[in-house]
């Protein structure tokens, strides 16, 4: 682990309401993630995945617990202080892309920097810096509609990175894609992390993304089951 | 920002292209509307000041108050000197004296016994001292549908559908029997010069025009007249010119004891116009309200239909670090924008058809042949300024107002949730 606490998350529980009760989907958490890890949380489907992401992202607050994330609990923050959190400093990867359809290759990674106010020369600069890194420069006027999967995964990486966020939370970036296109996204990831020093935390079951962590994180029925160092 | 959503809308026709088109067609609808209600109303305020009200008009007290009878007993008398007085004081304005009656035309055989004989609306108005105004007012020239407007004294016009009913034409003579000024019977003959036809509903039936001159000796009403009639310079009714006028009158003619002294009213003040002014204005404010409304939950309707295919949008956005207040926002802005874009063309298309209305009309007469209310035959549209700009109300308003309540139906779902679809 390294030295600076990113994530530190204690005795966090998730408990969502149900028309049976309640269901409790994350159940006493403890964890701390540092700067520059490329962390992955892996466990099969519904054992809590995505809601610790979510919390971790501010999308969603603790039942119990405490998550604090770059010094600011979630829990505290209102809806504003959330969104700016996410905006400044979080990037995000979703399995589905969530690409903007009507826009532009290059119109959907500049979003995140309109929402900074940065100014038209800079937020050109950054675009393009983020585009090169994915290996995307000749498809900037392209549509979504108009790229295939492993390409449209890399616009959003783009989009996530533009702006050097703290940290990147990725659920699944792999389950839409084939073996090449994940393995080539994979070494992107590694590579920016190496490179710029950008915290990876992933969602995943999927053996390829297994292979690349640094840091397995194992999840069944919202708790922890092992936490280990992956060296390679 | 701003220019980045806008062109994501412009870009997505069915967010764009759909509101735009109805925000348009309501729009052109109430602007139409309102400037039809603009025609109709100054057609019918131009019709009756022309044959009936004037933009002022004066009258002694008791003539006012039964002028439905046309009680030529109460006529003002002295009208030399006052129509002296009228034109040296109000220099701007147009007088004219005229003599309202009632009689009966009676068409005579070969023998002189009664053929045909039938009610008559008569106009006592100057034809013959060669001012050819009031021809002009009553549109003489243009109406006349047999013969030619009278160029003698005893010489008349009557209605086109009247003389069909007296099975009369041009170049016969004819009997009128009424009463004079003083009540005793007045009789005369005079020969139909044309037969005309105003085209307008209530006009036509049973008209009688007769030249001033003529009438006044008839009815015995030498310098006298039942009425005399105002108009503003320009030919146009405008209530506050009009009301001025009368506030002149009243410091120039200061209440008298005499009970046959002039008295002065607007057009406003009479045949119920200020009465119908007021509706036409109120159904035009309905008509704005009705279409706000109706558009508005289109537009609600649409905004969540539209809200349902954006979740991945909204959830993106949020997930990148949009709050939802400013998503809300930028919802409006759009919502604006569409309804500047569809008032603009909707007033365009609006004005257009209001513009043929206006120059060509659109004919009711044979829809409303039995009624007797002075109304125009034909409607004609009339683009005011307020017409440029009425139809944003409702495009503005609706956009917006439906917008802003899909929105709520939005904006009350948690992050979390919004996130979870987006996930699915
Ligand atoms: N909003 C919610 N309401 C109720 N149950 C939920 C909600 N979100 C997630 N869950 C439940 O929590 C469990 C964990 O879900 P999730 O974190 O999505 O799992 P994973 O990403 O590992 O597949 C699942 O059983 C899911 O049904
Ligand atoms: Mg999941």
């Amino acid at each position: 682990m390294e030295n600076s606490t990113l994530i530190s998350i204690e005795a966090l529980k998730k408990i969502f309401p149900t028309s049976g009760g309640k269901f409790t989907a994350l159940n006493g958490i403890n964890l701390t993630i540092g700067k520059a890890e490329f962390t992955g949380v892996v466990g099969p489907s519904g054992s809590g995945k995505t809601t610790l992401l979510n919390i971790i992202g501010s999308l969603d607050t603790p039942s119990e617990g405490r998550a604090v994330v770059l010094g600011q609990s979630i829990s505290d923050l209102n809806v504003k202080q959330a969104a700016l959190l996410r905006r400044s400093k979080l990037g995000f990867i979703f399995q589905s892309y969530n690409l903007l359809p009507v826009y532009t290759v290059f119109e959907n990674v500049e979003f995140p920097l309109l929402l900074l106010k940065l100014d038209e020369s800079q937020r050109k600069k950054m675009v393009l810096e983020s585009l090169e890194w994915l290996g995307l420069t000749d498809k900037i006027k392209s549509k979504p509609a108009q790229l295939s999967g492993g390409e449209c995964q890399r616009v959003a990486i783009a989009r996530a990175m533009v702006k050097k966020p703290e940290i990147v939370l990725a659920d699944e970036p792999t389950a839409n894609l084939d073996a090449a296109n994940s393995h080539n996204i994979l070494k992107t990831m590694v590579q920016l992390n190496n490179e710029l020093k950008t915290t990876f935390v992933f969602a995943t079951h999927d053996d390829k993304v297994i292979s690349y962590l640094k840091r397995k994180i194992s999840l069944i029925d919202g708790k922890v089951l092992k936490d280990e160092i992956i060296k390679n | 920002m701003i220019r980045f959503l806008f062109k994501g809308i412009f870009r997505d026709r069915q967010r764009s292209l759909l509101p735009v088109i109805v925000a348009t067609i309501g729009v052109m609808l109430t602007v139409t509307l309102f400037c039809w209600l603009n025609g109709f109303l100054n057609d019918s305020i131009e019709l009756n000041a022309r044959f009936s009200t004037g933009h002022v008009k004066i009258m002694t007290a008791p003539y006012a108050k039964h002028i439905d009878q046309v009680p030529n007993d109460l006529a003002l008398t002295g009208v030399d000197t006052l129509m002296k007085k009228l034109k040296s004081d109000f220099p701007d304005i147009t007088w004219e004296e005229r003599i309202h009656f009632g009689g009966l035309i009676d068409a005579p055989d070969k023998n002189g016994e009664t053929r045909e004989q039938g009610p008559a609306i008569g106009f006592g108005i100057d034809m013959l001292s060669g001012d050819k105004s009031e021809i002009g007012r009553f549109n003489l020239v243009k109406s006349l549908r047999r013969g030619r407007l009278p160029e003698k004294p005893g010489e008349i016009l009557i209605s086109e559908l009247f003389s069909q009913k007296l099975k009369v034409n041009p170049g016969d003579t004819v009997t009128f029997i009424g009463s004079t000024m003083n009540g005793a019977m007045a009789m005369a003959n005079f020969k139909i010069a044309g037969t005309i036809s105003f085209g307008t509903i209530g006009m036509d039936r049973g008209s009688v025009i007769i030249d001033l001159k003529d009438i006044r000796s008839v009815l015995d009403m030498d310098n006298a007249a039942g009425e005399i009639v105002g108009y503003l310079p320009g030919n146009y009714y405008d209530e506050a010119a009009a009301s001025k006028v009368v506030r002149r009158f009243h410091m120039l003619f200061p209440p008298s004891n005499d009970e046959y002294a002039p008295t002065i009213v607007t057009l406003s003040e009479q045949n119920n116009l200020g009465q119908m002014m007021g509706q036409i204005k109120q159904v035009g404010g309905f008509v704005v309200f009705v279409f706000v409304l109706s558009m508005s939950l289109v537009f609600w309707n649409a905004g969540l239909l539209g809200g349902l295919r954006r979740y991945i949008e909204f959830g993106t956005r949020l997930a990148i670090g949009e709050d939802y207040s400013h998503i809300y926002k930028t919802m409006i802005y759009e919502s604006i924008l569409i309804g500047i874009v569809g008032s603009i063309t909707g007033t365009i298309v609006g004005l257009t058809i209001s513009l043929y209305l206006q120059n060509h009309g659109l004919d009711i007469g044979s829809m409303m042949k039995n009624a007797s209310i002075m109304m125009p035959a034909v409607f004609h549209a009339r683009i005011t300024p307020l017409a440029f700009f009425i139809g944003f109300i409702p495009g503005l308003l609706s956009t917006v107002a439906g917008t802003a309540l899909s929105g709520i139906g939005i904006y009350k779902r948690k992050t979390a949730q919004l996130f979870k679809e987006l996930e699915a």
